[in-house]
């Protein structure tokens, strides 16, 4: 099972973990099973068909875009990481 | 001079050629007309205050007590001619024996040392100082070979803009401050208020109620007298973004909203500022550099913002009060390293900081051939930037 890692906006959809793991052995595969379990979690990273534009996708540290998107291969070993934008600074 | 001194002195004129000033102007005039001969190197071996107040244009500063010790360093080709000189030709003439005892094949030494040279109306430059009080307040600085009395005044020289001098803005503008970065531009239209205290540094409570811009200058102020601060008390828009901008050499992104981001970074693009970017959420917090064109930008990263839904109201969102203290710190050392040219900027890396975990972690960005602000057909100056959605 791989590894996924949540950035901290993401951790209110899967009960307020840092990292859950999901089966699967490509991205789309990976991020089905998660959706499964935390259906909130679709809405902020997927709301239509493919990857959302403010959220990154990491593969042991490099990005899905630049890998081959959904369909890249994820073994059991591997870290995900979501990262969406963040606001940021502080009034 | 006693007998001992003069034996000395005869036998090193037996050995080192002397020049007179006249004829070493002339070997430097013939060595500006024909650019492509490197071969004579001028030396002066004064002591410091000595060289502070003028030395022959194109010299090197090797002072007579550290010869031995700096000289292979400064001239390591031991084949090239040496012209040493010193205030009045005499230590110059020993320090020319030294040199031929270290190998050096043509050391010379000026007669008349350097004032005969400012005498015949030669032209010298007179070397930058920095008054006592600098010297004081920069000597960490100057004993960090990166930094050092150059690097220093390449800092006072710098011009940094802060957009916000909130709570990634307060540290980051406190530290550039203190480390004598010499113009600090503050863009922030927002008051200081009681719930900003947790974490923004610059500010206190008696300052309440003031504008954030103005009270951070007076505590910059305060701290180093140096630093003059240009206050915009203001939001960046369309209509200010650009003229903002060009005055400065780095720009340092504080902003709560994402409007903001998106704006900056295609302005900056234009101009070709690089912009330290950071941003922090509860105990977590990330930063990355956007060098135009040599490393990815904000929308290489992020093409869009989050629809106003999935966003965290901004305000309500919290943050662990140290945490833009530690991120602002970071963006401020990515300030430095790019004014001074140093070390590896975090160009096309995203840091990221646990605080709860204490952990850093780094991911690697790229930059997006496609990308409508940086990438092959871009254009930068005609993009929306989306409306305010932590406004909201």
């Amino acid at each position: 099972m791989a590894t996924v890692r949540l950035a901290p906006v993401l951790r209110s959809s899967v009960g307020g973990s840092k990292q859950v793991s999901a089966e699967g052995s490509n991205l789309n595969e990976v991020l089905a099973d998660l959706y499964k379990r935390y259906p909130a979690l679709k809405e902020q990273i997927q709301p239509e068909g493919g990857l959302s534009r403010f959220v990154n996708v990491y593969i042991n540290d490099q990005d899905v875009r630049y890998l081959q998107g959904l369909e890249t291969n994820v073994g059991p070993t591997d870290t995900i990481q979501l990262l969406p934008a963040m606001a940021g600074g502080q009034k | 001079m006693g007998d001992a001194s003069r034996e000395i002195m005869r036998r090193a004129r037996q050995q080192i050629p002397e020049w007179t000033p006249s004829q070493v102007q002339d070997v430097l005039a013939q060595k500006k007309a024909d650019s492509s001969d490197q071969e004579v190197v001028v030396v002066d071996v004064r002591e410091k205050h000595e060289w502070n107040e003028g030395y022959i244009p194109g010299a090197i500063h090797v002072p007579r007590g550290f010869l031995e010790l700096q000289i292979e360093e400064a001239v390591p080709d031991k084949s090239k001619t040496v012209v040493l000189y010193c205030a009045g030709g005499v230590r110059s003439l020993i320090a020319g024996t030294t040199l031929k005892q270290m190998g050096y094949q043509n050391a010379i030494s000026m007669s008349g040392g350097f004032g005969q040279w400012k005498a015949n109306g030669y032209a010298f430059v007179q070397p930058r100082l920095m008054s006592e009080a600098q010297a004081k307040r920069y000597s960490r600085h100057m004993l960090v070979p990166e930094v050092g009395e150059q690097g220093q005044f390449k800092l006072l020289d710098s011009r940094v803009l802060l957009i916000g001098a909130g709570g990634l803005g307060s540290p980051a503008a406190y530290y550039l401050a203190a480390a004598g970065v010499g113009t600090i531009g503050i863009i922030d239209a927002d008051v200081v208020e009681e719930s900003n205290l947790q974490r923004q540094i610059i500010h206190n409570t008696k300052r309440l109620g003031q504008y954030k811009a103005e009270s951070a200058r007076e505590t910059i102020e305060a701290l180093n007298p140096d630093v003059k601060v240009i206050t915009y008390i203001e939001r960046l828009d369309e209509s200010n973004v650009a003229d903002i901008i060009a005055d400065y050499d780095v720009i340092v992104d504080g902003t709560d909203n994402f409007p903001t981001r998106y704006l900056l970074n295609d302005a900056a693009i234009i101009a070709n500022k690089p912009v330290v970017h950071g941003s922090v959420f509860r105990f977590e917090g990330q930063l990355t550099v956007f060098k135009p064109h040599e490393g990815p930008c904000y929308r290489c990263l992020y093409p869009e913002p989050p629809p106003i839904a999935l966003a965290p109201s901004c305000a309500e969102a919290g943050v662990l009060g140290v945490l833009p203290g530690i991120i602002g710190l970071l963006q401020a050392t990515e300030t430095i390293k790019l004014l001074l040219g140093i070390g590896e900027p975090l160009v096309g890396r995203l840091m990221t900081y646990d605080a709860l975990a204490g952990e850093f972690n780094e991911l690697r960005l790229f930059r997006d051939p496609e990308c409508p602000a940086c990438g092959e057909h871009a254009h930068p100056e005609n993009l929306p930037t989306y409306a305010d959605v932590c406004a909201i």
